[in-house]
């Protein structure tokens, strides 16, 4: 199993990751968006493009934060099991421990919201949170400004 | 706060000392928006932990609701658009 010691955590709150800077993650994010476009836009409904897209906005964040966080990895694990292909086990999986005592509520909560959260210590889903958040963050600004800027350019028309 | 020292203890070998949870909590408190704690006062781990709870729940919503906009805005748009965009991947 592998372990951190906080020096290492420490470190890799700072450390900069080079996939990660916006224009990297718009850039990302606006060919995801294309593909989904490309796919049939008249026989798709509106809610499957929506999901469409939203898996693509996860895709893109996880992909960009990196393997390096653990929340990233369970993400694009999440996405990437195709639904309906039914229940499998991957061979090469690592169960880790569950951590003891789910006694505090608040961090059961945590848990469930950060993606692979269920088995960390309770530094790492800390340290794990606080990326998470601030990608999903920037995640929703990037998609915030594409949406302002896009009906922007519809009004223009 | 005690049940976190005791399981501290349990683990045994990755000797977690409170001032280290602090410091993961000062620093998720960082990221989080300033108008739910304020930021003079060192706010609790639990009200750190709930705030980020509610951050997460709300981001979710957001990005549900952006995608929702995005597909709207994808159908509503001419295929000039499309190209356009198509053409600066490209």
């Amino acid at each position: 199993m592998y372990r951190r010691s906080f020096k290492d955590t420490k470190s890799s709150l700072g450390s900069p990751n080079p996939n990660f800077s916006k224009p990297m993650v718009a850039l990302r994010f606006l060919r995801a968006l294309s593909l989904v476009r490309c796919s049939g836009p008249g026989a798709r409904s509106p809610s499957y493009r929506a999901r469409g897209i939203r898996r693509a906005a996860y895709a893109c964040m996880a992909a960009s934060a990196g393997p390096r966080r653990a929340w990233s990895r369970a993400l694009l694990r999440k996405i990437r099991r195709r639904p309906g292909r039914g229940l499998r086990r991957p061979r090469a999986v690592i169960r880790r421990r569950r951590p003891v005592g789910g006694g505090d509520p608040l961090e059961v909560a945590l848990r469930r919201l950060v993606p692979g959260g269920g088995c960390m210590e309770y530094c790492r889903l800390l340290e794990e949170a606080a990326d998470y958040v601030k990608c999903l963050a920037m995640q929703v600004r990037l998609m915030q400004t594409i949406v302002d800027s896009a009906s922007h350019v519809n009004s223009i028309d | 706060m005690s049940s976190r020292r005791n399981r501290a203890r349990q683990s045994g070998s990755s000797r977690i000392t409170d001032e280290q949870i602090n410091d993961l909590v000062s620093k998720l408190q960082s990221v989080l928006p300033e108008a739910g704690i304020r930021r003079n006062d060192r706010a609790s781990a639990a009200k750190v932990l709930q705030e980020t709870c509610n951050y997460i729940r709300s981001l979710h919503r957001e990005v549900d609701d952006l995608s929702e906009r995005l597909s709207k805005l994808l159908e509503e748009s001419s295929s000039d658009q499309a190209a356009i965009i198509r053409s600066l991947l490209m």
